[in-house]
């Protein structure tokens, strides 16, 4: 394999001709693909989701074999059967789930599959954990061999996962979205790591969606849009201090990523009605830092925060899953702190959940039983007394099938036997004809093919004109900026930042996001209202 | 005679014995991933025909391989239902249970003309280490130990070993724990789970062997009398951890062992609810037992291959 | 209070042509489908798993010493060939309809409940308690054995149902352990010189108050008033689970507990009520056989009617209508193996194994459903909860 210092024009260490690929469902997720990436080199795949790049990587990782097209290492064509395959041709990917085995230490994961024995088959994990520690120093992993995954934090873990793929000898290294859950120190420790492996002439592939980290940190960017590469740009160190020369890339970058300028705000009167919902000092007593907001009548307040940042828990404390152990919550008004699940439902709550196959739906049961969900004590549904009313359940799910435009052949077809769009339009439906006064929608379009997110968006909209308020919880910026007229942003389970969406960008939210905690003061105001 | 005595100590042993080797039967599929409540059944079947082979050719040595064997088919049948054809793991574990009950009951008067019982056979004999039976006071306990006793004994240290000392327990536990990571790895799931189902039954079956051919010497229907249950509960209470899962299985055989004293030396107490006394400790036992986070991370959960 | 200010307007909006849904469903044959998708799809699974274990039954009645032909002759003639064996088989199918309606019932509500024969017994026997101490008018007496066994059966499932609630203890476990502890407990209390032990009949407790009988309805058979209560409980528990919100509270937690508390139903609340609903229908098994066919309890009154209910709820797809056509089949086998032993040799414990077996393939014909559903996306009617699969928030893991 080159070194970073061959000096005529080496063969690139991966260089992918024409790769097509067409799942069974008839997605095409690559679209002709060409990329080359230079030996020793970080090169960043900046896209959107579902822009193609995970399925890219997939395929040069033998995970997905390709429709069409082929893979060159090192100008040596390849062809990988599966994750075997590229790792013995010195190609490691480290994936976004499964990977690790909690309640292993890391030595244990690492040597899983390829165990080192003394005799008497005992393995021999002080060797092998000598080894990793070596190998941990060489890049600058801090990472201690003999310590639990469990125990480690999400940045330690990620670390671990590179760390694996290394001890397995990969040369050429795919990181899949590694930040997507990392704190902006464990981000920054993380870039240490990647630049180390660099110097000592490895290949890093880094795909991401966020702007900064890959002009911080690649040599060179492909931007994928509906699985075709639209544009690549050379990042030299005068793009990465601020300034015009960065302010100019990465407008470039973003118009070439999302086909557009980014949007400001979605540019429309903003005239919220009285307060739907008032969070005063509520916490869980747990994940949540005593929490303050309110989403009024009319308008959409987007909730941002990196993953796993109390996104969950906080609307866990809204629906009344989550116990408030301080502090008041108010809907419409109304004191309802220790209000039931059901009783909050009633008094008008719709909550598109995140993930609507294990939260939102009854996967086994029908349609028809699936739109009931949530209105089981209604007596609109009920006939003498407590019998529940076959008709009028039907009845009602044919409305949502009809108005919602659910594409499914009978009320009486298990939800499972629906599509992913025509789940969600099912969910979106039974919440939407709650007729709420606050909606929570959490991801709402996470997973969602083009028409199915606009169609999303466009109840949001329209839910917002009807006066209603809105709490958009997505990881997507851009929806976030797109949609909503307050954005709030949440990190590590506090509300660190408020602001329209005029008045900041992406990069000042990124910040906040990752930095809220510690930079409380300041330029971010402590909460919102 | 009195209720706390040597006595008890041999006859604890005797009682904790199946449920140790059970309850290690359970930890060693529960660590795979795959539940087993069928226990109870793959030692009913052992112990039947452990005595079956036993009567037929009069060595009880035929008979505990003839058990073990019919233990490792049962796994394989556990394995079939719940690792390929990923069918509920519980139910199909209580269809060799209910099996078991009605098949070796059906089958005593078919083999010993009468029903019920079985004649007795040739036990498994203790065997007498010189030197040792001598001693005084535990030498009386050393005098009523068979070789299954001692199987049963250095089975802890090596289950320990293989489970936490050997490439194959790392397999076997990452099978349990996170069996596509395990995957990725490139251990091959399905075959270490079916591996950990058949020595499931394996040891299930040495367990009900051991109950009816070195403490009874015959078979009689239902013998086993939810034992397999009970080694479940001494799984659960010890955490599916070796060395306390010989604790509790000890507690638990302690307890049966102390009511069938109780009752021998005639104690003022009602025999019939005493013989309650086991399941009710395990009840305890289970009721005191906190949390799901010992319990291993995919148990229960079929692995699909994609 | 910020409603939203106009109600009244059209927020349901209509989006693409309406007669892109609901296609199928407005010709006959998507109607017919619709209408018995999921019947049909249990009807088939009853006769498939029916004839697997016939056939894997054949096996067993050859070992135990029956030409298999022979033996099935017997078991069918001692069961629908007469007058009295048709008799015979509806009394044995009323404790297995009613137990199995009991394990079916938890089973909906993801619960594995294979205590039902402690409940059972625990009914029972309350119900030759009350039928043979108090004295009641007739009717009122009936009633009032038949509460009170249904009270006990119902708080007999209620200590493994709290533990599950509360504890994440797994039922599994804890209903077993408590059959045993019935055992000795129903044994103790009718043991010589025992509580309630009769003063003529040892392990028993005295006949129950005639007041307190259910009638013999076609004599000279034993068939008694008890049919009636049985096809009321099939009807009820029918009701109950698919027609009701606490029905429906049942499956939604059985399925999905994560989005059964996203839409304000608890699980811990449903699983204690599936019980209580299950070990209630227990102890009503046991009333009925003490009330209407022994009119007293004895020990081991039950030949394992509890076990058995497990494969009548399986075979039934946990439908009580289904339930009810398995709990004749499995009265069938009961009735017709009293032949079957006298003929053909084969001992009765040979049922047990014939329901394990049933249970086997219950359990394996969702493979069935899975290589069928391979070609056809399409499902109507609905699954299974599993009960490996179902775990309260504490998880109880077994």
């Amino acid at each position: 394999m080159a070194g970073p210092d061959a000096v005529q024009a080496p063969e690139p260490a991966v260089r992918l001709r024409g790769i097509w690929k067409t799942y069974s469902g008839g997605v095409q997720a690559n679209r002709g693909i060409d990329l080359a990436v230079r030996a020793g080199s970080i090169h960043g795949l900046l896209g959107e989701n579902g822009a193609g790049k995970s399925t890219l990587m997939k395929v040069l990782f033998g995970l997905v074999s390709p429709t069409r097209g082929g893979i060159e290492l090192s100008g040596r064509k390849v062809r990988f059967g599966s994750p075997a395959d590229a790792l013995e041709a010195r190609v490691g990917m480290v994936q976004q789930h499964f990977s690790l085995i909690p309640d292993f230490t890391v030595t244990q994961n690492l040597i899983l599959g390829n165990e080192p024995t003394t005799r008497f088959g005992r393995l021999a994990l002080r060797a092998a954990a000598a080894r990793i520690q070596e190998l941990s120093d060489r890049y600058g992993f801090r990472i201690d061999p003999n310590a639990r995954v469990a125990d480690m934090s999400v940045g330690a873990r990620q670390r671990v996962e590179i760390l694996k793929i290394l001890h397995r000898g990969a040369e050429v290294l795919i990181l899949d979205e590694p930040t997507a859950a990392l704190t902006p120190q464990e981000s920054a420790e993380l870039h240490g790591v990647l630049r180390t492996l660099r110097e000592q002439g490895r290949t890093v592939i880094f795909i991401s969606h966020k702007l900064a980290e890959v002009i911080d940190l690649c040599d060179r960017v492909t931007v994928l849009r509906d699985g075709e590469v639209v544009g690549e740009r050379e990042i030299g160190p005068e793009h990465r201090g601020p300034g015009p020369d960065r302010d100019a890339v990465e407008r470039d970058l973003a118009r070439m990523m999302v086909g557009r300028d980014l949007p400001a705000g979605p540019g429309r009167p903003h005239a919220p009605g009285a307060p739907v919902l008032i969070l005063s000092g509520a916490t869980d007593g747990g994940a949540l830092a005593p929490i303050d907001m309110e989403v009024r009548g009319g308008e959409i307040v987007g909730l941002a925060g990196v993953e796993g940042n109390g996104q969950n828990e906080l609307i866990e404390l809204i629906l009344g899953i989550r116990g408030c152990a301080s502090g008041r919550i108010l809907l419409n008004g109304t004191d309802v702190t220790r209000w039931p699940v059901d009783r909050r439902l009633r008094a008008g709550i719709g909550h598109i959940a995140e993930d609507r196959q294990s939260a939102a739906l009854v996967m086994s049961m029908p349609v028809a039983e699936n739109a009931l969900l949530g209105y089981q004590n209604q007596p609109r549904f009920h006939r003498r007394g407590r019998w529940l009313s076959v008709q009028r359940i039907r009845d009602f799910a044919a409305e949502l099938v009809r108005r919602f435009d659910v594409r499914t052949p009978s009320v009486r077809v298990t939800a499972s036997s629906l599509s992913g769009g025509n789940q969600q339009k099912l969910v979106v439906g039974r919440e939407l004809a709650r007729r709420p006064s606050l909606i929570v929608a959490a991801q709402p379009t996470r997973g969602l093919d083009l028409a199915a997110t606009s169609f999303v968006h466009e109840e949001l909209d329209e839910l917002r004109a009807d006066g209603r308020g809105v709490l958009l919880v997505s990881l997507d910026l851009t929806e976030i900026m797109t949609l909503s007229d307050r954005i709030l942003v949440v990190s590590g389970g506090a509300m660190v930042g408020s602001a329209r969406p005029s008045e900041v960008d992406e990069e000042t939210l990124g910040l906040w996001m990752t930095r809220g905690r510690t930079d409380r003061t300041g330029s971010v105001e402590a909460a919102a209202t | 005679m009195r209720v706390f005595s040597i006595g008890l100590v041999i006859s604890g042993i005797h009682l904790s014995m199946p449920l140790l080797f059970a309850a290690y039967g359970g930890l060693v599929s529960e660590r795979s991933g795959v539940i087993n409540i069928a226990l109870e059944g793959m030692m009913l079947f052992g112990a039947f025909l452990g005595v079956a082979v036993t009567f037929w050719t009069g060595s009880p040595w035929l008979g505990l391989a003839a058990g073990v064997g019919l233990g490792i088919l049962l796994g394989a049948l556990h394995g079939l239902l719940s690792i390929t054809v990923r069918a509920d793991q519980i139910v199909s574990a209580t269809a060799i249970n209910l099996l078991a009950l009605g098949v070796t009951a059906a089958l005593i008067p078919t083999i010993w003309g009468q029903p019920g019982v079985s004649p007795t056979v040739a036990r498994i004999p203790p065997v007498v280490l010189p030197g040792l039976s001598d001693l005084p006071l535990v030498g009386e306990i050393f005098a009523e130990l068979s070789i299954l006793d001692y199987v049963g004994f250095l089975m802890v240290p090596v289950a320990f070993y293989v489970l936490y000392r050997t490439p194959l327990g790392l397999r076997l536990r990452a099978c349990g724990e996170v069996p596509e990571a395990a995957a990725s790895t490139g251990v091959d799931v399905i075959r270490t789970r079916y591996l950990a189902v058949l020595t499931s039954g394996a040891l299930a079956a040495l367990g009900g062997v051991y109950l009816s051919l070195v403490q009874v010497g015959l078979f009689q229907r239902g013998m086993t009398q939810g034992r397999g249950f009970i080694a479940l509960a001494a799984m659960i209470f010890g955490k599916w951890r070796p060395l306390p899962i010989l604790a509790a299985s000890l507690l638990l055989g302690f307890a049966d062992a102390f009511q069938f004293r109780a009752q021998a030396v005639g104690l003022p107490l009602p025999h019939d609810l005493l013989l309650a006394l086991p399941y009710l400790v395990a009840l305890v036992a289970l009721a005191t037992f906190i949390g799901r986070a010992t319990a291993p991370g995919a148990i229960g959960k079929p692995y699909v291959k994609d | 209070m910020s409603a939203p200010k106009d109600p009244g307007n059209g927020r349901l909006r209509s989006a693409g042509p309406p007669d892109s849904a609901l296609l199928p469903a407005t010709t006959w044959s998507g109607r017919l489908t619709d209408a018995l998708g999921g019947p049909l799809r249990n009807a088939r699974n009853f006769a498939l798993v029916l004839v697997a274990a016939l056939v894997a039954g054949i096996p067993l009645l050859y070992a135990a010493g029956s030409d298999p032909l022979n033996g099935y002759g017997a078991l069918f003639e001692g069961s629908i060939g007469s007058k009295q064996a048709l008799a015979e088989t509806l009394v044995s199918m009323m404790p297995l309809l009613l137990g199995g309606l009991a394990v079916a019932v938890a089973f909906q509500a993801g619960l594995f409940n294979i205590g039902v024969e402690g409940q059972l017994l625990m009914g029972g026997l309350v119900a030759g308690t009350i039928g043979a101490k108090l004295d009641l008018p007739a009717g009122i007496h009936v009633l009032v054995a038949v509460a009170g066994a249904m009270l006990a059966g119902g708080l007999w499932a209620l200590i493994p149902a709290l533990l599950k609630a509360f504890r994440g203890v797994h039922e599994v476990i804890t209903t077993i352990m408590l059959n045993y502890v019935a055992f000795s407990v129903s044994r103790y209390l009718v043991k010589p010189g025992g509580l309630l032990v009769s003063r003529t009949q040892p392990s028993a407790t005295e006949l129950v108050a005639p007041s307190a009988g259910l009638p013999r309805i076609w004599s000279p058979t034993r068939l008694h008033a008890g049919i009636f209560i049985v096809v009321v409980a099939v009807g009820f528990m029918w009701y109950l689970v698919f027609r009701t919100s606490l029905g429906y509270r049942f499956r939604v937690v059985g399925r999905n507990p994560v989005a059964a508390r996203f839409h304000g139903i608890s699980p811990p609340r449903a699983i204690v009520q599936a019980m209580l609903v299950s070990g209630a229908f227990a102890g009503l098994a046991g009333a009925n056989e003490v009330l209407g066919l022994h009119h007293r309890y004895f020990d081991q009154f039950s030949p394992g009617y509890g076990f058995d209910a497990i494969g009548v709820a399986l075979l039934g797809s946990l439908n009580p209508i289904g339930v009810a056509a398995a709990a004749f089949f499995f009265g069938m086998l009961r009735s017709g193996s009293v032949l079957l032993q006298a003929v053909a040799g084969v001992s009765r414990d040979m049922i047990s194994a014939f329901s394990g077996l049933v249970v086997g393939f219950a359990a394996a014909v969702t493979l069935v459903d899975r290589i069928l559903g391979r070609r056809r996306r399409m499902r109507t009617g609905e699954g299974l909860p599993s009960p490996a699969g179902v775990t309260t928030q504490e998880g109880a893991p077994v």
